[in-house]
């Protein structure tokens, strides 16, 4: 069986499956159940200053998508609403009792050195593993000049991050706003502050829906809406792109990510795995059917491993980074077309109609004896992949590599780029 | 006065009330009960708003199904009944009484991705019962034409013709020989399929349109005259039904207790099932839908024994392989390839009442002709129904010396408009070829009333 234990920057877990910071992480109680579940760690909820911050009465909003509940999610809960000495009472409490789970606390004060000083200094004396710097929340937070206000100022970034790191003896994450038009230059900021890793994305700005009765946005706070934070399923391209593009960066050099964002199974922590994530954070599917999921999380992981021949996780972290490519890299003359295979097919025209007023007009919709036909126009054809997108049946229409006899080439080396390279 | 199982009493064992009130409320309440929105909405993410979609090819009034299911899944009811209802405005009672599985649902893709249709009819029904639970009147007349038309036949087929002409600007006037309107909805489909009156609340919303009067108790050639309709009317439409049903042809069937079907489901329908006398067995001959409503409502009715006899295969049974199933899981045996020789009676008071059946086996030959073995058996029966068919008897239309209207086969002939042989009279529904369906009726009235509307308006 494949060994799932995970050491990320120095913080050692059973597996490599954390509970993010979220309300599943706001107190003991809830930990010790995650714990008692299966999670490799947990990074508690954020931590500020006294007085604790005060929430309002409904928090969450979600996107429900043909009858699939929580496919997307957003939140306007700030950080802790408990005092921090309950908190580090409670962490402290939980690590001593859970020595071989991850405890991580995330932090967000003020953004001065004497700030963040005292409150390390409490921490450390918790037990805890490692410390994340909540550079992320994008909503209430922001506005009183933390969170996402100083992830989206590499300097800010840069400045909290080294006195974290001169003040504690804990590995310091940065957890990351995907609210930034480069996710690469608070990453790399972090680094060049000493980060020990970074954590990645935390939710995005976001108004889920319109109550088009109260004409408000949801979820409404007595007839008034907010923007929140997004999350759950919907944002996992969003996510994997981000980790994958500090994952591959020769800046960032390696820098050691904490994958988040709509993982909600053991597919996806791979998939974010191979691109750069030494472990993962959930929140969302967990918010969504309970703790328990980690058990399929930890056997499915486990399962594809061994079909693999992956005996560690490290078998295959960061394997699918040296592929994940800009545009101009790749090969101008790979050519792929559709193919149906007409024993699967169910004649829902599904492809033809997608293809005909939407792209490229290369599937022939036909009718002869023995009723409707979908045939693809091989010369037409483009290989855009949408009528395979929408097919509903598995593996009824494929993409066929052709082979066109030509060599390798990028844009930068094609006849047809006005700009290309003279030298090519 | 009782028979045993033997049948060893001296006389038939026919009663009414043999259930209970609360099982016979049971037993007839809704067949498959309405989905709720829940289910309605994952029901409705399973269709693939199929492009050139088959179901819609399927359905006899081309109900553009994709779109009123994706409205159900947008959430836009409303609109999702209307698209319905623009095809057929008698897409709520089709919802029940369709034979899906031979029509749209058959039609489905998902049959041949999973075997498993989308629920179109309850998906319909979801829809039009929203409708009409709402009150919301989706349709206004447009401007008067002063055109009047005569509908002969207050079902289907004559209300689908006059719901259009009156939507189209023309005033209908519908001739119905019953005291009440909905033809074979109000008076025979089996009662568990359209239960709460709605063929009533249908026609009532048929109605709220406006434009059409109702004369009731007014029968063809009894009455009225086609002579007189055609006088007093721009255009006539002939939704006549089926006038006649088929005799078995056996020794002894004019003997009491062998009964129309059509007849005893008329009176189940307006009746309280608690009044209806049911025989303790029971033996219904045919292979249609009224066979199987016959057999399976005197079942619900509380019969001990009640066999339906086929003289064909289940291939071949005009009722569906689930109308099949259906009265076989309610607890009517079904036996196939025997016909019916003779009908044996007790003697009473003069008169006899039907005590057993003899049937024959029967077989179908390299021809696919039927032929019987010789070999017989006998049923037992406290009732006999028959249920071998209806049909169109033209007497009505004997006008004494008025144009007559060419018949084709043994139905009123008509080109693809529903137009007779008289340009300015029409027909459709049970007395004009085609199958005998809700959802067919409906869509020769609207053919009918589009075509007048053409008619009316060039001349």
């Amino acid at each position: 069986m494949a060994d799932l234990s995970n050491d990320f920057v120095g913080i050692k877990s059973p597996n490599p499956f954390w509970l993010a910071s979220a309300p599943p992480t706001d107190k003991q109680y809830n930990v010790e159940r995650a714990f008692r579940a299966g999670w490799g760690g947990v990074v508690w909820k954020t931590l500020g200053e006294d007085p604790p911050i005060v929430n309002v009465s409904s928090r969450y909003g979600a996107i429900q998508y043909n009858g699939t509940r929580v496919a997307g999610f957003n939140n306007i809960e700030l950080i802790t609403d408990r005092p921090l000495d309950v908190n580090l009472r409670e962490i402290k409490a939980v690590k001593k009792d859970w020595p071989d789970r991850a405890m991580i606390v995330s932090l967000m004060v003020p953004c001065t050195e004497a700030a963040w000083k005292a409150i390390l200094a409490r921490v450390d004396d918790t037990e805890a593993d490692g410390i994340e710097l909540n550079f992320g929340c994008p909503h209430g937070m922001s506005e009183r000049g933390m969170g996402s206000a100083v992830g989206q100022v590499p300097d800010y970034v840069e400045m909290v991050t080294r006195w974290c790191k001169q003040n504690t003896r804990m590995p310091v994450i940065v957890k990351l706003t995907p609210n930034i038009t480069d996710v690469l230059g608070p990453a790399r900021a972090a680094k060049a502050g000493g980060a020990d890793a970074v954590s990645l994305i935390n939710t995005i700005q976001s108004v889920m829906s319109i109550d088009l009765d109260a004409m408000a946005p949801t979820p409404t706070v007595d007839g008034k809406g907010t923007h929140g934070g997004y999350c759950g399923p919907a944002v996992k391209p969003i996510a994997l792109r981000m980790v994958g593009q500090i994952g591959r960066d020769p800046d960032c050099d390696g820098l050691p990510i904490s994958g988040i964002g709509g993982i909600s199974t053991w597919r996806e922590a791979a998939e974010f795995m191979t691109m750069g994530a030494g472990n993962v954070q959930v929140c969302t599917a967990a918010m969504t059917h309970g703790f328990k999921i980690v058990e399929d999380m930890n056997s499915g992981l486990a399962t594809w491993m061994d079909g693999k021949g992956y005996a560690t996780t490290d078998a295959f972290f960061r394997a699918a980074v040296p592929n994940f490519v800009e545009w101009q890299d790749l090969n101008m003359n790979f050519k792929t077309i559709a193919q149906i295979d007409q024993d699967l097919c169910i004649k829902c025209g599904k492809c033809y109609i997608a293809c005909e007023d939407t792209s490229h007009q290369s599937i022939a919709a036909l009718r002869d004896g023995s009723g409707r036909r979908y045939e693809i126009i091989d010369e037409e054809c483009v290989g855009c992949n949408l009528c395979q997108h929408v097919c509903p049946v598995d593996d009824c229409i494929t993409m066929r590599p052709v082979d066109t006899g030509k060599p390798h080439m990028t844009w930068p080396q094609d006849p047809r780029n006005p700009l290309r390279d003279a030298a090519e | 006065m009782t028979a045993g199982p033997t049948g060893s009493g001296d006389g038939p064992d026919i009663a009414a009330g043999r259930l209970g009130a609360d099982r016979l409320s049971d037993n007839f309440a809704d067949i498959h009960p309405p989905l709720d929105r829940a289910t309605a909405l994952i029901e409705a993410s399973r269709c693939y708003f199929c492009y050139d979609a088959p179901c819609v090819e399927a359905c006899p009034t081309g109900i553009d199904i994709p779109s009123f299911i994706r409205s159900i899944q947008t959430g836009n009811e409303r609109g999702s009944a209307k698209t319905i209802l623009d095809a057929n405005i008698m897409g709520g009672t089709c919802s029940r009484v369709c034979p899906v599985e031979e029509l749209c649902e058959q039609a489905c893709v998902r049959n041949t991705q999973e075997d498993k249709p989308v629920t179109i009819g309850a998906l319909q029904r979801f829809a039009t019962d929203r409708l009409f639970e709402s009150g919301a009147r989706p349709y206004s007349r447009a401007a008067p034409t002063g055109r009047t038309v005569a509908a002969v036949g207050a079902g289907p087929a004559g209300m689908a013709c006059a719901h259009r002409l009156s939507l189209l600007g023309h005033d209908a006037v519908v001739f119905e020989a019953r005291p009440k309107g909905g033809g074979l909805n109000e008076y025979g489909i089996a009662a568990y399929k359209v239960p709460g009156g709605f063929a009533q609340r249908e026609l009532d919303f048929i109605l709220s349109l406006g434009g059409i009067e109702m004369r009731y108790g007014q029968a063809l050639g009894r009455d009225v005259t086609l002579a007189d309709l055609r006088r007093d009317h721009d255009a006539v439409f002939l939704g006549l039904g089926h006038t006649a049903v088929r005799a078995l042809g056996a020794e002894g069937e004019d003997m009491d207790g062998v009964i129309d079907a059509v007849d005893y489901i008329a009176e189940l329908r307006q009746a309280d099932p608690s009044t209806l006398p049911v025989g303790r067995r029971v033996v219904v001959i045919g292979g249609g839908n009224t066979a199987i409503d016959i057999a399976t409502q005197v079942k619900l009715l509380g019969a001990e024994d009640v066999t339906l006899v086929y003289r064909r295969g289940p291939a071949q049974m005009s009722a569906t392989w689930k109308e099949q199933r259906w009265t076989q899981t309610n607890g009517v045996r079904v036996k196939y390839f025997a016909q019916p020789r003779r009908l044996i009676g007790w003697s009473r008071n003069g008169r006899s009442h039907v005590k057993e059946v003899e049937f024959e086996y029967t077989q179908l030959d390299d021809q696919g002709r039927l032929t019987g073995t010789g070999d017989t058996f006998t049923l037992l029966a406290d009732q006999v129904f028959k249920a071998i068919g209806q049909l169109f008897v033209p007497s009505a239309l004997a006008d004494g010396g008025a144009e007559p209207l060419e018949i084709a086969g043994d139905r009123i002939a008509v080109n693809a408009d529903r137009q007779t042989s008289l340009p300015d009279v029409f027909a459709g529904g049970d007395c004009v070829a085609g199958t005998d369906l809700t959802v067919s009726a409906v869509e020769d009235g609207k053919r009918a009333a589009i075509a007048i509307d053409r008619m009316l308006r060039a001349g």
